[in-house]
């Protein structure tokens, strides 16, 4: 398996994660769920926070809280420097060449819809296009349609196959003269799949389309370089990536978000105002209008940084073992029919048991301490793909076990003997 | 704190495993749709009305257990009743399933195992979808009925 840089890893002499240790700065993991200890198999939903991102929040609104850029007293100084800081952050996990290509955001989902409004609406005429992939999540979706009704445009798909691979063959046609975007998934969160998007991109900017990936489910897992992947944007969540929720990253290359208009107007992002004539800052700032989610970017930069302490290769081997094991556990119950079977996935294990409606799974795992989720993941054309209207989904994080695997077979066999 | 058996009971995995009056109608004058946008629950109920009483029910669709047997248990208990009867039971079957408390149901008899699905604040439209389906057959309302 290789990282996105295109670099395979070692799997040889890496020392092993302490799990013991890893799961006690997560305080939530110790908690008890209708009377037994919490299996957390929701990673893919949201991911459970360290001590020090929790302390590190706590610790801004103790000592640092102020409001940002434009004062002149210490407390202002210091959080702003909290939150330049964590830009800082953000930029170096991602790769990006300078903090300016780092917008702050709520989350994937607001900078999606960024990127529709801001870089792609001013270039859309009647009649172009926006290609997505028939995996993405409605936050993928949706932006689009709405972006293709103001404009006239048309949303195109990149279809998958019955593993949950998408067709790459298909690529070269479905990238006309009038495609304005391909927006796609690096990591499916319905169907657990990696997506080769420097591959991927590679062949778009050949046709001239410019790219945006969805990170959220890829930067908690993975080494993310922006540059490597050769991606116009790229966008990911806090929450999802051991961080507070509320706020999320887009890179942009500067060029183009230099160009861009801004996609909200307020305080923040101006140079001056009058009533005859506005002007706007410079970017990134363009495009943060308002007081920002300081606490949030104060515990997402708590977040990468605590990411980026553990050893990669331990960690990258701890979440394989972990996942290929919980794979095939789930594989061996009766009757149980996974969705999604890609070659290359993490974390993701999407399921179907015969004769037992998902929400029941769901329910009954519940009562074991074992939380999953059950539904259509926001990914409807997903399910619709597969014929069905839900799976139960399993998903892994850094501070997983084999244990709660067998938790989540136990559960299983469980709700067969309910179902009998 | 509620135990699994409360929700579920031998009777309403009965009922889901050999629910009662699943299937087309032929003699139908009066049919909904139901669906829970949020897990893909769906049902169709179609009704026979004969003057003000429920003379046959049926229901048809895809959905977990609760929803399926709520169904199938709808359709045992409006079958033969009059409109304002179903109605009512169409009230009390609503606050068995939504109130805090257990309320004087006794009248409900086989439905009182719905009580059990309180309990699960995330099930309680799995077991009303069907209920409200049926209501809106009753009142044949022009659009589908969905728990949003």
């Amino acid at each position: 398996m290789s990282t996105v840089g295109g670099t395979r890893t070692a799997r040889a002499s890496a020392p092993a994660l302490d799990i013991a240790r890893i799961r006690k700065d997560f305080p939530i993991l110790d908690r008890t769920v209708h009377g037994k200890p919490l299996s957390y198999l929701d990673n893919a939903a949201t991911a459970q926070k360290p001590k020090a991102v929790i302390d590190a929040v706590s610790r801004y609104y103790s000592r640092h809280n102020a409001n940002v850029h434009r004062a002149l007293h210490e407390l202002a100084v210091e959080a702003t420097e909290a939150y330049e800081g964590a830009r800082a952050t953000v930029q170096r996990t991602l790769g990006a060449a300078d903090p300016s290509e780092i917008v702050f955001v709520r989350g994937t989902t607001e900078a999606i819809n960024l990127v529709a409004q801001s870089f792609v609406r001013p270039r859309m005429s009647p009649g172009d296009e926006v290609l997505v992939t028939e995996m993405e999540h409605h936050s993928n979706i949706v932006p689009w349609q709405i972006l293709c009704e103001q404009t006239g445009g048309t949303l195109r798909v990149l279809p998958m196959d019955d593993r949950g691979e998408l067709v790459l063959d298909e690529l070269p046609n479905l990238l006309t003269p009038r495609t304005r975007l391909l927006s796609l998934v690096h990591i499916s969160n319905a169907l657990g799949t990696v997506n080769p998007v420097r591959e991927i991109t590679e062949v778009a900017h050949a046709a001239g389309v410019p790219v945006l990936v969805d990170g959220a489910q890829a930067v908690p897992h993975l080494p993310v370089d922006v540059r490597a992947i050769g991606c116009d944007f790229y966008a990911f969540s806090s929450h999802k990536a051991y961080g507070p929720t509320g706020i999320g990253a887009l890179y942009g290359r500067a060029e183009l978000l230099e160009e861009m208009p801004p996609y909200q107007g307020g305080g923040e992002m101006i140079r001056s105002v009058s009533f005859e004539r506005t002007t706007y800052h410079d970017v990134p700032h363009k495009f943060e209008a308002g007081t920002p989610n300081v606490a949030g970017t104060v515990g997402l930069g708590a977040a990468l940084e605590y990411l980026s302490a553990l050893d990669p290769v331990a960690l990258k081997n701890h979440e394989e073992d972990v996942f290929g094991y919980a794979t095939r556990r789930v594989a061996e119950v009766p009757g149980v029919r996974l969705i999604g079977t890609a070659r290359e996935k993490i974390a993701v294990v999407s399921f179907v048991l015969e004769g037992v409606h998902a929400h029941d799974v769901g329910t009954i795992l519940d009562r074991e301490g074992v939380a999953v989720r059950a539904g259509h993941h926001c990914a409807e054309p997903v399910m619709a793909h597969f014929g069905i209207s839900a799976t139960t989904r399993a998903s892994f994080g850094l501070y997983n076990t084999r244990e709660e695997a067998d938790r989540l077979v136990d559960g299983l066999q469980r709700v067969i003997e309910i179902f009998r | 704190m509620s135990d699994l058996r409360d929700l579920y009971q031998e009777v309403i995995l009965d009922h889901t495993k050999r629910p009662r009056n699943y299937g087309p109608l032929a003699g139908a004058n009066r049919r909904a749709e139901g669906f829970n946008p949020l897990c893909g629950d769906r049902v169709r109920v179609l009704l026979e009305v004969n003057g003000d009483t429920v003379r046959d029910v049926r229901f048809e669709g895809t959905g977990c257990a609760i929803s399926t047997a709520s169904a199938s248990l709808m359709t045992e208990a409006v079958k033969g009743r009059t409109v304002d009867e179903a109605e009512a039971l169409f009230g009390n079957v609503h606050a068995l399933l939504t109130a805090s408390e257990s309320s004087n149901s006794n009248e409900l008899g086989p439905l009182e195992v719905l009580g059990g699905v309180r309990g699960y604040p995330m099930r309680v439209k799995c077991a009303t979808l069907a209920w409200h389906t049926f209501r809106a057959a009753l009142h044949e309302a022009a659009e589908p009925v969905t728990t949003e």
